[in-house]
């Protein structure tokens, strides 16, 4: 067995989704940026909606076609999801898409921004959870 | 059929979280744990996806418009201004906290876990709310 191989395959299969969309719609594959077009009722809004369907579904094919079990529930408390949550809509907002719009697509084309913008949430992201691990046991 | 083929882009993403185990939290918090017990697993997925975008983006841009479109959209902001920064800040905040991006958010409301379905929430209170300061 490969070494890191189903993150490998995750990855190239997340790169063929990105392309496929690029390719005939004409869309970045921000899910960020699509999931806001969906709810925020924008025109020609199908699209959207489909995609999050399937970005939901997906997992289900896996699990079930693959016979995994599910990853097990985190261990945070609600107000963990409920904090990290609202800063990562705000955040990805605010900087308009960091992950996959910006860190699969925009490595191609946008290098200085993205190099900067994850440099950035790199380095809080390591001190948000060194604080919380290893800092203030129980925050 | 562009409704069909964005279903299916979507299918393939959420398979490719799953996978590549970014719909559990803990491997994507791993990711960050640099001083811990670090899971570089994000590090190959990005990766993964960074070369099969980088050989087949040629394809996409020898076409003047994509096969369904009238045109590509595509971002414009090519500047580094302080939205990007403090997004990018308050982001890394939110991850670290508790190891969803909203793609993983999203696939991960498959599991049914009623946290899943706050950070969701959260997450779009907080669109909101970028979109109300950036407007202003």
């Amino acid at each position: 067995m490969v070494p890191y191989i189903t993150p490998l395959i995750g990855g190239v299969l997340i790169g063929i989704s990105a392309f496929f969309l690029l390719f005939f719609l004409g869309r970045i594959a921000g899910v960020d940026g699509v999931v806001w077009g969906a709810v925020s009722a924008q025109p020609d809004n199908a699209w959207r909606w489909l995609f999050v369907v399937g970005l939901v579904l997906g997992p289900l094919l896996y699990h079930t076609l693959l016979d995994t079990p599910y990853p097990q529930a985190s261990p945070l408390q609600w107000w963990h999801a409920a904090i990290g949550g609202l800063l990562v809509g705000f955040g990805v907002k605010l900087g308009s898409g960091f992950t996959s719009s910006q860190g699969v697509l925009g490595i191609v084309w946008f290098s200085a921004r993205y190099l900067v913008a994850a440099v950035i949430f790199m380095s809080t992201g390591i001190a948000t959870l060194y604080a919380i691990r290893h800092l203030v046991p129980g925050l | 059929m562009r409704n069909v083929i964005a279903l299916l882009c979507g299918l393939v993403f959420g398979v490719g979280l799953a996978v590549s185990g970014m719909t559990d939290t803990a491997k994507v918090l791993g990711f960050l744990d640099v001083l811990g017990n670090w899971t570089p697993d994000l590090a190959f997925v990005i990766g993964a996806a960074v070369c099969v975008i980088l050989i087949t983006f040629p394809f996409v841009m020898r076409r003047k418009s994509p096969l369904m479109s009238l045109r590509f959209l595509l971002p414009t902001t090519k500047f580094i201004n302080g939205q990007l920064v403090g997004g990018a800040a308050l982001y890394g905040i939110g991850w670290g906290l508790y190891g969803y991006f909203p793609g993983s958010a999203m696939s991960s409301l498959l599991y049914q876990d009623w946290k899943t379905a706050i950070f969701v929430a959260a997450m779009l209170i907080g669109m909101a709310l970028a979109n109300k300061v950036s407007a202003n």
